[in-house]
This record gives C-alpha cells, sequence and structure tokens, in this order.
C-alpha cells in the first residue's frame, strides 16, 4: 500500500505514457508525455538531456502534475482518469548511470528498455537522462474517464520519516 | 510539417481525446481531459465542459494538448504524436471554445524521432552548461570506452579496407607465393591509415559545420558525431586521426625497406589522397572527387601496394581484379552520401548526390553495378584475372534492393538504412568471393 489510493496507484502501475505539465517561467504550463514510473511513496518520470528545457523548468518552479487520460495506453479493468499534483526535484548529479537506479521499475513496465538500451552507442545522448522525482500532494480521479463529473479528490498526507 | 490551419483540421482524425493545462489558484499545473470538436472554419476548437475542482478557468490562457501514442507491449511505441496549442479559453453556451494563438507538435511520421532528437542537440549541450554552472565542473555526456572507439573510429567500416588488401595478397599468393609477416603488416598499416582517415573526416566536418548542419545521420552516413555530440574533443580526435597516420606511415616504411622502395610512391599517394579528402587546401570531397578518391584508395592503390609487398613487382592482374572492388566501395560512398545532401550541400561539399538529379544517381548506381560486375566477367572469360574469380557474379542480386530502395524512398534516410547495409554487403560479398576465387585457383594450381 502506497501513499496514494489503491485506483489511482493501479493507473501509475500500468500507464505505458503520462502528461507531465510543468510551468514555464513566462507562467504558462506546458506539458510533455513521458512514461511514469511509481514506487508507493514517489513518481519518477527520466528526460533525456536532448529534451531537457522541461528540467530547467521545474528547477525554477518545482510544482508540477501528472495526468493518465489516454485510454489506449493504460490497461486496466475499469479506465479511469487521474491528474496528481506534486513537487517536483531534479536529480542530474549524474546523468550518465544516475537514471538506471529507476530501471527496475522501467523495465517492469517496459521490458523492450532492454533493447534500446543495447542500442546506447547509437544514441548516446538519449540516454543521457535526469530523474524528475515527484512527491504526490493531491489527487484528481474519474471513475470512468468522465471528467464532465466531478472527480474524487484524495489530499496525500505527508510521509513521515 | 503541417501548418496550424491544417493542423487544427486534422485534430479529430488524429486524436481522441484533449487536455486542458492551465495554472491553478495555488500555483500548481492542474491538467484534466476532455472530448473535443474542432471548428475549422472559425478555427476553434470546443471542448467539452469540466465539472468540479477540475474546471479550467474562464476566460484565461491555457495549453491544450493532443497526444497520441500507440504502446507496443514488449517492443515500444508507434504512431508518436502530438500537438499541444496554447490560446484564450471562454465558455460558448455550456462549453469551452478554445482559440489557438501558438502551436508545437511533432509526429514521428512527417520527422523521425531520430532527426527531432538530432535537431535537439544544441539544447543538450545548452543543458550540460547549466549543470556544469550549477556544479561547478564540466559535465559531459559518456560512452564506455570500446564503444567509444568503435564510434570513434568507425571500426566496422575497416572491411573496406580488408577487401583490397587480401585480394592483392591473393593474386600475388596466386602468382608469386605468399609471406605471412609480410601480410600482416600490410593488412594493420592499411587498417591504421584507413581508421586515421575515418577520423580526420570527423575532425573536418565538425570544423566545417558539415557535422552540425546534419539532421538525418545513419549508422552508415552523417559521421561518428563524437565531436558534435560531446562524448569527444575536438583536440582528442584530431591527435587520435595523427596517431593512426603515424602508425600507417611507419608500417608503410618497414614495408617499404624490407619489400622494395617501389612501394614508397603508392603509398605517398594513398596517404596523401585519404588526407586530403576532406582536409584543406585540397578537400578532395568538397569539389566533388570524394567518389574517385575512395575508388582509387580503396581499390587500385591498395590492391597494387598488397600485392607489391609481396611479389616485390608490379603487374597488371592485381590492377584489374582491384577496378571492380574500387567501384563497388565507391558505390558504398555515393549512396550513402544520399541522406547526407542536404547537409554536405550547406557545408560545401560537392558530392555526386548534392549535384545530380535523383534520376541520375539512381541510374548512375544502376550503370555502375553492372560496369564493376561486366568488368569481373570480361577479365575472367578473357583470362586477365583468374576463372574461378566468376564466382562473385553471384553476389550481383545484392545490388537489385538497393536499387529498389534509391528509386522507390530517395527522400526517407530511415527507409534507406537497410539498403546501405545491403550495399556495404554486396562489396563484401564481391570481394570475398573474388578472393575466394583466388584461393581456388591457389588450390587448383597445387593439386
Amino acid at each position: 500500500m502506497g501513499v496514494l489510493p489503491a485506483p489511482v496507484e493501479e493507473l501509475l502501475n500500468t500507464a505505458l505514457v503520462s502528461e507531465l505539465t510543468v510551468v514555464d517561467p513566462k507562467g504558462r504550463p506546458v506539458t510533455h508525455p513521458l512514461i511514469p514510473l511509481y514506487d508507493g511513496e514517489l513518481i519518477y518520470l527520466t528526460s533525456s538531456i536532448l529534451f531537457s528545457k522541461k528540467l530547467e523548468h521545474i528547477k525554477a518552479n518545482p510544482k508540477v502534475s501528472i495526468s493518465i487520460t489516454d485510454p489506449e495506453a493504460v490497461k486496466v479493468e475499469r479506465f479511469a482518469r487521474v491528474t496528481i499534483k506534486g513537487d517536483a526535484t531534479v536529480d542530474d548529479s549524474d546523468l550518465h548511470a544516475g537514471w538506471e537506479r529507476v530501471l527496475p521499475l522501467w523495465r517492469e513496465k517496459e521490458p523492450a528498455i532492454d533493447f534500446f538500451l543495447g542500442k546506447r552507442v547509437a544514441l548516446p545522448l538519449f540516454f543521457e537522462r535526469a530523474v524528475i522525482e515527484v512527491r504526490p500532494r493531491k489527487a484528481f480521479f474519474w471513475e470512468e474517464g468522465r471528467t464532465d463529473r466531478a472527480p474524487q479528490v484524495f489530499e496525500v498526507a505527508p510521509v513521515l520519516a | 510539417m503541417k501548418q496550424p490551419p491544417e493542423l487544427i483540421g486534422t485534430l479529430e482524425e488524429r486524436f481522441a481525446h484533449a487536455v486542458i493545462a492551465f495554472v491553478d489558484s495555488d500555483g500548481y499545473p492542474m491538467s484534466v481531459a476532455t472530448e473535443f470538436e474542432v471548428d475549422a472554419d472559425r478555427g476553434v476548437v470546443v471542448l467539452q465542459a469540466v465539472a468540479g475542482e477540475a474546471q479550467p478557468p474562464a476566460e484565461e490562457r491555457v495549453n491544450v494538448v493532443f497526444s497520441h501514442i500507440r504502446p507496443q507491449p514488449g517492443i515500444g511505441y508507434d504512431e508518436r504524436r502530438y500537438v499541444s496549442l496554447w490560446g484564450a479559453l471562454r465558455p460558448a453556451d455550456g462549453r469551452l471554445e478554445f482559440t489557438p494563438e501558438h502551436v508545437q507538435h511533432w509526429d514521428e511520421q512527417e520527422m523521425s524521432f531520430f532527426e527531432y532528437s538530432e535537431r535537439s542537440v544544441p539544447q543538450a549541450h545548452r543543458y550540460l552548461e547549466r549543470v556544469s554552472a550549477e556544479t561547478g565542473r564540466e559535465v559531459r555526456p559518456k560512452l564506455a570506452f570500446g564503444w567509444l572507439f568503435l564510434r570513434a573510429t568507425r571500426l566496422p567500416f575497416l572491411t573496406a579496407t580488408f577487401v583490397p588488401v587480401l585480394l592483392g595478397i591473393a593474386v600475388a599468393a596466386e602468382k608469386d607465393g605468399f609471406n605471412w609477416w609480410v601480410a600482416l603488416l600490410t593488412v594493420i598499416g592499411g587498417a591504421c591509415i584507413h581508421l586515421g582517415l575515418n577520423v580526420a573526416n570527423d575532425v573536418f566536418d565538425t570544423t566545417s559545420g558539415a557535422d552540425a548542419a546534419n539532421v538525418n545521420p545513419t549508422q552508415f552516413s552523417g559521421g561518428s558525431r563524437v565531436v558534435h555530440y560531446g562524448l569527444m574533443s575536438l583536440r582528442t580526435i584530431t591527435l587520435l586521426s595523427a596517431g593512426f597516420y603515424a602508425a600507417g606511415i611507419a608500417i608503410g616504411l618497414i614495408l617499404a625497406a624490407a619489400r622494395g622502395w617501389g612501394l614508397l610512391w603508392l603509398g605517398v599517394a594513398g596517404v596523401l589522397l585519404s588526407l586530403f579528402y576532406t582536409a584543406p587546401p585540397l578537400k578532395f570531397v568538397h569539389r566533388g572527387l570524394g567518389e574517385v578518391i575512395v575508388a582509387l584508395g580503396f581499390g587500385p592503390i591498395m590492391t597494387l601496394g598488397a600485392y607489391y609487398v609481396q611479389a616485390q613487382e608490379y603487374d597488371l592482374e592485381p590492377l584489374l581484379a582491384s577496378l571492380p572492388v574500387g567501384i563497388l566501395i565507391a558505390l558504398v560512398l555515393y549512396v550513402n552520401e544520399v541522406p547526407d545532401r542536404p547537409a554536405d550541400e550547406k557545408a560545401g561539399k560537392r558530392t555526386l548526390p548534392v549535384r545530380l538529379s535523383k534520376d541520375a544517381i539512381v541510374n548512375g548506381y544502376a550503370a555502375s553495378v553492372a560496369l564493376a560486375f561486366g568488368m569481373i566477367l570480361v577479365f575472367a572469360a578473357a583470362g586477365w584475372i583468374v576463372r574461378p574469380a566468376l564466382i562473385a557474379l553471384a553476389a550481383a542480386p545484392l545490388a537489385v534492393p538497393v536499387y529498389r530502395a534509391l528509386r522507390d524512398h530517395y527522400e526517407e534516410p530511415y527507409v534507406l538504412m537497410p539498403a546501405m547495409a545491403k550495399n556495404i554487403q554486396l562489396h563484401l560479398a564481391t570481394g570475398t568471393l573474388l578472393i575466394l576465387g583466388y584461393v581456388i585457383a591457389i588450390v587448383a594450381d597445387a593439386v
């Protein structure tokens, strides 16, 4: 049992794509499709340095949201949609290998990652990656994905050390 | 890429839902999915209203994102595309009308992920500079030493050296006998000059801007890109190139001293052609002579040199045997230059694909292949090279898929990649079969 309600965790654990929204320096929301990984406490997303503007935006403003909206990319028995607001940090202390700490979670969801990792020589900059760690604060959950109905709202209790 | 009005008109057929993103009263970005339809005449997207706490603010600027991905379990994804629109949102008849003002989009069917990545290399460098400034230490991308060496030297292309050198050795062995240590030194020396050339090519493609301008590199074209990606410094690869040339020249001098100074003029010609392939002031490849230089260097010069150090004299037969090999290796370059041509043109490299039309290039390929295999047929039938060399004709069908790919996918760099691989196989298989023809002749002579 993690920090999020079970149906939200089920979506996070199966979604092959999510939308990460960050706030740019002009205060505009900017959304990026990324694969979400979850360990029961934090949501992890990784970003290549090739597509690293979002990392700069998070460093300037750590407030983010992650949405799971696409029925094609989520294999659950009863489709639902979720948006999670949270606070993000960027770990780029070791761009070459630091992100490999989330590889077990990534591999579980997308086994093909090992095939692509084997091609690292062909795409060296793609595999220089930062880890975005998102601590969930609030989750909005829509049964059957019906956003024309009010969502269930879950406040996330802070994790005690 | 599609322009905004056309793009908006295609949203309904390309995407199943929209995501509205906005900044809420807590300062957090909030995003919520909803259904949509497009009013193309008015240039607006009509979004279904959202209920409850997740409602976007009326009369505010928001980001509306359309994203599509088709997961292929166990493989990855395909059909990746997104359209991100920024503009004003206003309520209308219980729904939300969105007028886009600014757009950002990508569709992998219009721009491959590889090209998208290549176009993003400057952003990677900007990020690395910022991280370096934040941490107070230089942060650079890395690659394991073995992979970096493989990438920087483009080691697999050494087959272009092995074929003509081993062919020269085989011709000599069939006529006059064979010296192992001389053969070994010849292969190593030839490989050093070749690797020196490969790395030098990257030095000059970096300084000329050709690498930076090329957004469609493939594993067969576009150079090693180790400097462009920041994996190695220009100084390091310059020293690496110089080291390979120095080793190759030293081996050439040892062979000349041991086997005859007649090798010297050929060796000097080989080194100069190789060095000035991209180096100023001659820059042969910039003058449209790259294909001819490669044909000479990786054909007659290497085969005659390898023959000379074995037989200690020159002869017509190794020259004739080398001609088809020279043509086929020039065709490897010729096909690999097709995806590079926009970047080459920008950098002033007047390669044949830069100068000639698609039809001329495709027909030129077919004619050159016919010439190479016609030579093998005529030379072997006439007894100018050994008759078992005729088995090399068996490799000719490998040219067919290359020709078809050039004809049908000339503008699609990544679709051309298998054809580039097949074209390299054509050179390798033909050369190997020619060598095998000589081995058969040697065995037949001995029996």
